[in-house]
């Protein structure tokens, strides 16, 4: 085990770095290059500390590593308490090997206001993996709630036409929720007298309560995951978005309800997570089916794929709730590798965006005759989404589908039909953007990939098929805690059972 | 060597792919079938080895997904099947690459061509090496994504487009069935590797399992979900109507993919299976069935076609059909020997038809061909070998294979059995009857081209000309090599453990067993069908037209292809379509948001411009928010501890 606080380093360098963008002053164009500069550094640098996590990670046990624990509050028990486990490490790395990426692709399209845009960046970086590693209740929820600050600010001020409304549409969604969430954390903490998770685990909290609490932070999670019909918020919010704020939002910060549910709504009450999974269950198919149905209709290419994702996240929400090996693993898994592939098809959006500005579909056509080299990346991207064996996406959906044959074999059917439509409308758009003849006056002189785009792309690609033919790095890493989180579900239920508690 | 003959095709493709700026056309087209041919030579030594030599192995690579039970490896397997496959595979690839050195002369885009043509390659083969279901999966989609690559590959054409999207979704539907029966086997069996479960099988014969809230015959079960994924790779009725509009494609890519190698993937699926598959006797009647349907359905549709490439495709269709069948009544051999056979011949006439296609400047229309086979005459020879073999005259490659699966279905006995062999009889006919319209319209009578075309017409170059010598010589021999191997005396070594009869039945010698009129009427009905079409479209031409005018009803319902398009259209694609806009909408628009966000958003923004008129953003009503938010917590906390 390392004793330096590697967790600390990789959360607060970020906020190191914005500090000192803060500090550049001068010339505008000096600023700005400045800022980018120091912002892809510091990004850099940060992924590069983060990988030490995953190299020094002991696979063997589910406890929480490279923990730090300093009192803050002590009056009220409240500490400084960071770790992660097999279900946390891989989104932190997540987050920061997406950051740069976003901050690579932001290199060019952002012309205003780069200073703030960065530091905006680099503090949501912050938030995001402070989210990740938190082991205590308020701090999580600190966390948990500031992030939306930064992105707010990235939608609201570098976004598109109707940021407004798309930014109150998000306000009212979440906050509701959140409020929720904030009575669910209290009622804990006065049930329990803590605030801290790694004690929390090990609680057994009253099976009545746990209902009402489980339900408070549905209302939270869900929003965020996000369930239907609990997903309007998303295809505004990643239209107004820069493509740099689509890439977080749908790698990252979708993630966020996910994680609660793992982290939090499955350990801690077991009893309402048996007692709901048939509502998580019926959300999650009618998400599959619904927006997958609706993907189909679009004419916005970013709301396609931001309907695509939560027609994704319908896959992530059963696997977890099917409290099987596979299926758990297979929803964590499939969240990074949706957090990679969707991030990697915004950005392929965000290219001929920057180009011919315009999102809309019938807008392109024939892209293939001048931009072979972005026709192929699209096309590596198009087929992990699309979950074709080989791919990231196709492990994920396959693991969580084995976990869903084994408890209800309706769900699991109705949910492999999400396979049908995912191929229809993904190869649908991508005949519509890139194949046909091209014919469009202004896409004539339209240029293929740029080093820098190239740049952008070639880790994403790589990761996409190192995920998909040689999973075992990843899966490995998760196995004690997804093992764990399991066998502490059984036990609990025996526990239950025992006490007379009506259990299936 | 084991593993070089399955990977240098996806170097060759690799290399040519994005090495193609360097290789230039000439250096992709010497890489891609270099590792091709050396494939090839690998297989046939394979072959000997394996096979002839009896030494089944495997190869045992790296794993792949490990999750907790779900135990997954890349593991090459190479027993008589998968030689045999391998082989087939490669050599007939192997030609296609050759001949489309020639075929795509004038294509502004031979390196994205060749390396196309070396990704399917190497997917066939890990489909056909596969150790489990998993990788088989694996080869399945892979296939499935490089035909669609294939069909689409002249991407400014929309029909192309549109067929390369069709045979995906299709696939991808069948593909559900496959998938849900992995799932399956695996809750049955708790492993998906090849040698567990068919060790298991017999065990498992009387076992049920919960499907879709019914207790059902375990093994019916999957074996039927598996069988959806072969009849869509396989276009099976039902699932055929992407196969006709595969013909999109470059003609090369139709003798390889949709003749040869990827179509008769399900025929292979289900004799890799027959372990399952003989504890599920249900399923293989449902096998016979849909084949026997095939066969003959498949058959009465290639009537009326006037496209040459379609009435091939038809065609293959229709051989698949029997294939099947022949599976269905546990002649598995019987079945992987004409896909043999068939890969031979259908190649040979897919690759003349690009031939004659070729010489007559890219018309595919019979109804504009005739007259032409004084002028390309080797073309003209090599289609003959093909249709003699396709339509099972004595001593040319179908006739053997054909004939077996004949003789099968009618020495299973039973009621199934009896229904195949008629339709197998009745489509035989049919077979015959139109391969000779083919070739009268192609070759014959009055010349129905303009000037310019027929001033055209020449007989392909060599690079062409000698692949199909080779296919020809397939087909003219394959039949009369392979027979003592595949169903002949030589069978029980020759197969080994690799396919699986249920113990005390041999459906093969109760196939050499039938009375000598089953053994014949094949034969008859050929040369019965050969003799009709010389009738209708040489000596009495009006036939055919009148014929058309009398049964008008059945000439439409044939012309339309059973009407199976229109009805999918009406049933699937415009109903999802239209639902999922009126989803969008109204569901997500009107009720969703009407009631939540928006309806509140109004009454909110209502209040707030009254209220007060901060600035414009509602970020900053947000923050202030959260603000307030860890304010009240901490204010709380404090205030409950102190008191």
């Amino acid at each position: 085990m390392i004793d330096f606080p590697i967790l600390t380093l990789t959360t607060f360098l970020p906020l190191i770095g914005a500090l000192a963008i803060l500090l550049i002053r001068g010339d505008e164009q000096i600023v700005a290059r400045n800022a980018r500069a120091a912002a892809l550094w510091t990004s850099l640098v940060t992924f590069i500390v983060s990988i030490f996590l995953w190299v020094g990670f002991d696979n063997s046990t589910a406890d929480f590593q490279f923990v730090e624990k300093v009192s803050w509050i002590p009056s009220i028990g409240l500490s400084y308490h960071m770790g992660v486990d097999g279900i946390s490490v891989f989104f932190v790395i997540l987050a920061t090997f997406l950051t740069p990426i976003c901050i690579l692709a932001s290199w060019e399209s952002i012309q205003h206001r780069v200073k703030e845009y960065m530091i905006a960046f680099l503090v949501l970086e912050t938030l995001m993996v402070g989210m990740f590693c938190a082991l205590d209740f308020i701090l999580f929820y600190i966390f948990f709630e500031a992030v939306l600050i930064p992105m707010f600010l990235i939608i609201g001020i570098w976004g598109g036409g109707r940021r407004v409304y798309a930014a109150f549409k998000f306000f009212l969604f979440t906050l509701t929720g959140s409020v929720l969430m904030l009575i669910a954390i209290l009622v804990i903490y006065f049930e329990a007298e803590t605030t801290d998770i790694p004690t929390l685990l090990k609680t057994m909290l009253d099976p009545r309560t746990q209902l009402w609490l489980w339900l408070a932070f549905f209302a939270s999670f869900a929003v965020k995951v996000p369930m239907w019909p609990f997903h309007t918020w998303l295809p505004d919010a990643h239209v107004e978005a820069p493509t740099a704020g689509s890439v977080i939002l749908a790698g990252v910060l979708l993630k966020m309800g996910a994680y609660g549910f793992l982290r939090f709504s499955v350990p801690m009450m077991p009893y309402a997570t048996d007692f709901f999974t048939p509502l998580i269950f019926t959300l999650s198919v009618i998400a599959i089916i619904y927006t997958s149905l609706v993907a189909l209709a679009q004419e916005d290419m970013k709301k396609l794929i931001a309907y695509s994702s939560v027609a994704h996240m319908g896959f992530v929400t059963l696997g977890i709730f099917t409290l099987t090996f596979q299926g758990v693993q297979g929803a964590i898994f499939q969240m990074i590798s949706h957090g990679i592939v969707s991030g990697a098809l915004f950005l392929c959006v965000g290219v001929i965006y920057d180009r011919i500005h315009t999102r809309e579909i019938s807008r392109y056509g024939g892209l293939v005759e001048r931009m072979p080299k972005y026709a192929v990346v699209f096309m590596v991207f198009m087929l992990a989404s699309v979950g074709l064996p080989g791919t990231s996406g196709f492990v994920g959906e396959f693991l969580i589908l084995v976990g869903v044959f084994q408890v209800n074999t309706w769900v699991a059917a109705l949910a492999t039909t999400g396979i049908i439509l995912g191929a229809a409308y993904m190869l649908y758009l991508y005949r519509r953007v890139i194949f046909g003849k091209l014919e469009k006056e202004d896409l004539k002189s339209i240029l293929d990939l740029k080093p820098r785009e190239i740049a952008i792309f070639v880790p994403l690609i790589i990761v996409t098929l190192w995920m998909g033919i040689w999973p075992a790095p990843f899966l490995e890493v998760m196995d004690a805690s997804v093992a764990n989180l399991i066998e502490q579900h059984k036990t609990a239920m025996s526990a239950l059972q025992s006490d007379g508690f009506a259990v299936k | 060597m084991y593993a070089l003959a399955i990977f240098l095709p996806l170097i060759g493709a690799i290399l040519a792919g994005f090495g193609g700026r360097w290789l230039h056309d000439r250096g992709a087209q010497i890489v891609t079938c270099g590792c091709m041919l050396l494939s090839a030579v690998f297989s046939c030594v394979i072959l000997a080895e394996v096979a002839l030599g009896g030494e089944p192995r495997t190869i045992e690579l790296f794993s792949w997904i490990n999750s907790g039970t779900f135990e997954v490896n890349w593991t090459l397997r190479f027993d008589t099947l998968t030689a045999v496959m391998v082989f087939v595979v490669t050599v007939v690839s192997s030609m296609v690459h050759v001949y489309s050195v020639g075929y795509m002369s004038h294509d502004p885009h031979i390196p994205r061509f060749m390396a196309y043509l070396g990704f399917f390659t190497f997917f066939m083969l890990m489909l056909v090496s596969a150790d489990n279901l998993l990788q088989m999966f694996f080869g399945w989609e892979g296939v499935g994504l490089c035909s669609y690559l294939l069909i689409g590959f002249w991407y400014d054409k929309p029909e192309a487009n549109a067929a390369a999207i069709k045979a995906f979704v299709v696939n991808r539907v069948g593909d559900f069935g496959f998938a849900l029966g992995i799932m399956g086997v695996f809750l049955l069996f708790n492993s998906i590797s090849f040698e567990t479960i068919f060790a298991a099988a017999p065990d498992k014969a009387q076992a049920t399992i919960n499907f879709l809230g019914y207790e059902m015959h375990a093994m019916t079960t999957l074996c039927v979900l598996l069988f959806i994924g072969a009849m869509g790779k396989s276009a099976q009725l039902g699932f055929h109507t992407w196969l006709p509009d595969a013909m999109e494609g470059p003609t090369p890519v139709s003798a390889l993919i949709h003749a040869a190698t990827m179509v008769t993937a399900g025929v292979f699926m289900v004799a890799r299976l027959s372990p399952l598959f003989e504890q599920a006797p249900s399923a293989l009647m449902l096998v016979t069935i849909v084949g026997a349907t095939t066969a003959l359905f498949a058959a009465t549709v290639a009537l009326c076609q006037t496209d040459i490439k379609r009435v091939i495709a038809y065609s293959t269709c229709s051989q698949l059909g029997y294939m099947f069948f022949a599976c269905g009544v546990s002649a598995y051999s019987a079945g992987i020997f004409h896909l043999t056979t068939h890969a031979f011949f259908k190649a040979l006439l897919f690759l003349g038809a690009g031939s004659v296609i070729h010489a007559m400047s890219s018309e595919q229309d019979m109804r504009k061909m005739g007259g032409i086979w004084k002028l390309i005459p080797v073309t003209y020879t090599l289609m003959w070998i093909g249709s003699l073999a396709l339509a099972g005259i004595p001593f040319f490659a179908g006739y053997y294979s054909k004939d077996i699966i004949i003789e099968a279905a009618f020495g299973a006995h039973s009621g199934v059995g009896i229904y195949a062999f008629w339709m197998g009889i009745v489509a035989a006919v049919l077979t015959a009857f139109y391969s000779w319209r083919l070739i009268i319209m192609t070759f014959h009578g009055e010349s129905r081209a303009d000037e310019k075309t027929l001033a055209h017409v020449h007989e392909s170059p060599k690079v062409m000309l000698i692949p199909l010598l080779v296919l020809a010589a397939g087909a003219i021999f394959a039949g009369w090599l392979g027979y003592e191997y595949f169903v002949g005396h030589d069978m029980k070594a020759f197969w080994g453990d690799s396919i699986y009869v249920l113990p005390g039945t041999d459906p093969i010698a109760a196939a050499h067993h039938v009375p000598g009129w089953v053994k014949l009427l094949p034969i008859i009905v050929a040369v019965v069908g050969i003799i009709g079409a010389y009738y209708a479209y040489m000596m009495n031409k009006e036939l055919p037209g009148k014929m058309a005018a009398r049964f008008h009803g059945i000439y439409k319902f044939l012309l339309n292809k059973w009407y199976f398009d229109e009805l999918y259209d009406f049933l699937f694609v415009r109903p999802s379509q239209r639902l999922g806009s009126a989803l969008w909408k109204d569901g997500d628009g009107a009720v969703i948001d009407g009631l939540g966000p928006d309806g509140v958003a109004s009454a909110a923004r209502y209040v707030a411009e009254r209220v007060a008129r901060l600035q414009s953003g509602f970020v900053y009503h947000y923050a202030f928010a959260m603000l307030i938010g860890v304010a009240g917590i901490v204010t709380w906390y404090l205030f409950t501890r102190a008191g």
